[in-house]
């Protein structure tokens, strides 16, 4: 008899879904301004969650006066006061995790384990990491008394809802901005419940503003002539339309766009962690990663090695029912994601690599992709030089440490890199070679909110995160 | 690469011997032991961590729980041990719960060498091993030819598995290829008068050897001198089985096998107490090495207290409430 793990399944019953969600804007819900709505829609069930409220160019103009209104007063309070404010919605948001990250794993369709253990820890964090700096932005580098900009336009993805949420609202907060938000169309729950946790600090109306809703909206919210910083997460294409429309204007822009990052493992990495770093860095969160570590790049002569085992490892992936404590791999978040997904997959082996996936069992609703490998990969095919956000790993090899350099930077991505070498001089030399703005040395996909993340070439510009994430919200 | 072979099976010297070069000399055992791949500590003991968040529930708790009862060395090493003690012992692990007739028998009962008749005795035909620690457990700071003494005198008192203890001052000071003669010492030593051979688990003391790439040499130095099983340490110590120490000794006999086609088995022991940590163990023997090893034949807990709160877990799930200590015996 095997060992074989019984469904261990997370409640659903800790969240309290209601039919339908408004727009937050100037601390109240309410209906969009033309009446209409979309349905958000549970990626792994196909069933609908709820009905929401979808912004529209009024609905824009509106919150962003709300916001602007709040700025005057929001801006003048002291720095410790703000910090208040944004302790306590850290708070609030760990006395909450569960029920948020039950809410993440339905909406979006990541498993469980990762919103429990990984999205709302650093929630949490961000906003008790930025509450500290609140009173502290005469010694954050940028002069002696530096001004917040305004009101802050913010359009953030899907992959990491709440997370990307808290990069974008806390430091601009802790700043002294006010802020309004537009959630992606398919995830728009976990930020409706943010706007509660927002009346439940206290936070005085109009400082934060949530507008789901589709790209129209986002692009409204861009273009708005009262917004005069504007932060974007997402695709490349979006971030250089946006680009184009915010050009001369003096809105302050950051951008944090895709990437196509290259794991480089090197003959004496250790092995067996290698490997974990290679399955944490392409199937964490359904590859849904714009740092994803979607290129391997390992060195010819522990190829084979490397290959069998993490073909080993791969097959001990758990697929399935994101809300199951012991699923590794969850849904993908939308049938266009998964259609991208599946085209990108077909011109990989239309192009002649060779794919391999664990034989794994896939549910029959909602949208699913096996975890994917493609072997026989070189720079020239799609699979290794356009993002396809998703569990499919191209594998590369090289044969010195300056091929893999020369290939790691061939892309005209920037984002991040990861290097697997017990050697420290090594990881030093490549960390200088490369041009990515985040470089994890045997590790990958590791965060935390000292530490500033953002891009190179067409990965963006800007930074998130640490003493560095408060510059795109200051006036310097 | 033929089907692989258990470690005490009479073929595996000759899978070994195709290595043979490897143990040559000192300096041929030193670079091999060196060319294996680094371990990542962080890594490492992230991945113990991430498959200790596991969540073993209803069928599958049911199922793991009795597989750790059946998998444990039940183990008295004191030096107030007596034959009661150790008589006392061997009835509980025949009979581990006296009010559920379905409970599985433990694997072994671990004993020093001088109780091995006792236990014997005691254990009958009932099918549980007795494993006798040697070669001057726990420090092994003694000479060889006591240390073979130690071995033969227990095996001759009927012990079906010895559990020697490597000289930690030896592979620390980087002198292998004596520890690798001595393991194969004592490995001869487990050879019974009519042939037969007692199972030899070699106890590293992990916290001892404190670094995860001594753990990892020292996993191959015993696998090569013949080691059937390999044990992370005599619960002697501050530092005994962790998980990541563990999970790196599963890769270890798992890559054995893999290039030697040798399969050797693993015992965590020391500081395993409650069943939640020995399903933890379990998953990692489940998603590192598979069915392959889950079963006593291939690992097992070197423990004492860990029996009765599975015991007690085990109440708990067939009847729906804990009875408390007092329903399970005290021994």
């Amino acid at each position: 008899m095997a060992f074989e793990y019984a469904p261990a399944p997370e409640s659903r019953s800790v969240v309290d879904l209601a039919p339908s969600y408004g727009l937050f804007i100037d601390g109240e819900f309410t209906d969009a301004a033309d009446g209409t709505v979309f349905k958000s829609v549970s990626p792994s069930t196909e069933e609908v969650l709820a009905e929401v409220a979808r912004a529209g160019e009024a609905d824009v103009d509106r919150a962003v006066k709300a916001a602007r209104k709040a700025f005057t007063s929001w801006s003048a309070l002291p720095g410790a006061e703000r910090g208040k404010y944004l302790f306590r919605i850290a708070r609030i948001v760990q006395e909450r995790s569960r029920e948020l990250a039950v809410l993440e794993s339905l909406d979006n369709g990541k498993p469980i384990r990762e919103t429990r253990d990984v999205d709302l820890p650093l929630v949490a964090a961000h906003f008790f990491y930025y509450a500290g700096w609140a009173d502290k932005l005469s010694y954050a580098g940028y002069g002696p008394d530096p001004k917040p900009l305004g009101v802050a336009g913010q359009v953030i993805p899907w992959n990491f809802p709440l997370l990307m949420l808290a990069w974008k609202i806390a430091p601009a907060l802790a700043a002294g901005n006010t802020v309004v938000l537009k959630p992606a169309e398919t995830t728009p729950l976990s930020a409706l419940f943010f706007a509660d946790v927002c009346r439940q600090a206290g936070l005085p109306r109009g400082v934060v503003n949530i507008l789901p809703g589709y790209g129209d909206a986002g692009a409204a919210l861009v273009a708005h002539e009262g917004v005069d910083k504007v932060a974007f997460t997402g695709s490349t294409e979006v971030g250089k339309a946006i680009a184009r429309t915010v050009a001369g204007t003096d809105k302050k822009v950051t951008l944090e766009l895709g990437g196509k990052a290259a794991n480089i493992v090197f003959d004496d990495a250790p092995i067996d962690q290698a490997v974990e770093g290679i399955v944490n860095g392409i199937f964490f969160n359904q590859g849904h990663v714009c740092c994803a570590g979607s290129r391997l790049l390992v060195q010819e002569s522990v190829q084979d090695e490397v290959l069998d085992a993490l073909k080993r490892r791969m097959a001990t992936l758990r697929v399935g029912d994101p809300l199951d404590k012991n699923t590794d791999i969850g849904a993908i978040n939308s049938p266009e994601q998964l259609a991208r997904i599946t085209a990108l997959a077909e011109a990989g082996e239309a192009e002649g690599a060779q794919r391999w996936a664990p034989a794994c069992e896939l549910p029959s609703a909602g949208y699913w992709f096996a975890p994917t490998l493609f072997t026989g990969v070189t720079q020239a095919h799609r699979i290794a030089r356009e993002e396809i956000f998703g569990p499919v790993l191209s594998v590369l090899t090289f044969r010195t440490p300056a091929e893999a350099v020369e290939k790691a930077n061939n892309t005209p991505y920037g984002l991040s890199a990861g290097i697997w070498t017990e050697k420290g001089s090594r990881i030093l030399s490549m960390a200088n070679k490369l041009k990515a703005g985040v470089v994890w040395a045997n590790t990958f996909n590791k965060f935390d909110p000292t530490s500033p993340f953002g891009g190179y070439k067409e990965s963006g510009y800007g930074r998130e995160g640490g003493r560095h994430g408060l510059e795109g919200y200051l006036d310097v | 690469m033929p089907s692989p072979v258990p470690a005490y099976a009479p073929d595996a010297a000759g899978r070994l011997a195709a290595l043979s070069d490897v143990t040559a000399s000192d300096r041929a055992l030193r670079r091999f032991l060196h060319g294996l791949p680094g371990v990542d500590a962080v890594g490492l003991e992230a991945r113990a961590a991430g498959l200790g968040t596991r969540s073993i529930k209803t069928t599958a708790k049911a199922y793991a729980i009795d597989l750790a009862i059946s998998m444990i060395d039940l183990t008295t090493l004191e030096g107030a041990d007596t034959p009661g003690k150790v008589r006392a012992l061997c009835a509980k692990g025949i009979q581990p719960d006296p009010t559920d007739r379905t409970t599985p028998k433990v694997a072994a009962i671990c004993v020093y060498p001088d109780m091995v008749a006792t236990a014997k005795e005691a254990l009958g035909d009932s099918g549980i091993h007795v494993a006798s620690v040697a070669t001057a457990f726990p420090a092994g700071r003694t000479a060889l030819p006591v240390k073979l003494a130690d071995t033969a005198d227990a095996v001759a008192a009927g012990a079906d598995e010895i559990d020697m203890v490597i000289d930690r001052g030896a592979f620390l000071s980087g002198r292998y290829l004596e520890v690798f003669e001595e393991i194969r010492a004592v490995k001869q030593a487990c050879v019974r008068a009519d042939k037969s051979v007692a199972h030899l688990k070699v106890i590293f003391e992990n916290g001892e050897l404190a670094t995860y790439d001594n753990i990892r040499r020292c996993s191959w130095l015993a696998m090569l001198a013949g080691a059937d099983f390999i044990k992370t340490s005599t619960g002697k110590v501050a530092v005994n089985a962790t998980p990541p120490n563990t999970l790196l000794m599963l890769e270890a006999v798992r890559d054995f096998r893999a290039t030697v086609g040798v399969q050797v088995g693993v015992k965590p022991a020391g500081g395993i107490r409650t069943s939640k940590d020995a399903i933890k163990y379990l998953v990692m023997v489940n998603e590192t090495l598979g069915d392959d090893w889950l079963s006593p034949d291939w690992f097992r807990f070197g423990a004492s207290s860990l029996l009765n709160d599975l015991l007690m877990q085990r109440q708990k799930l067939s009847t729906g409430r804990y009875s408390g200590p007092d329903y399970v015996t005290v021994d």
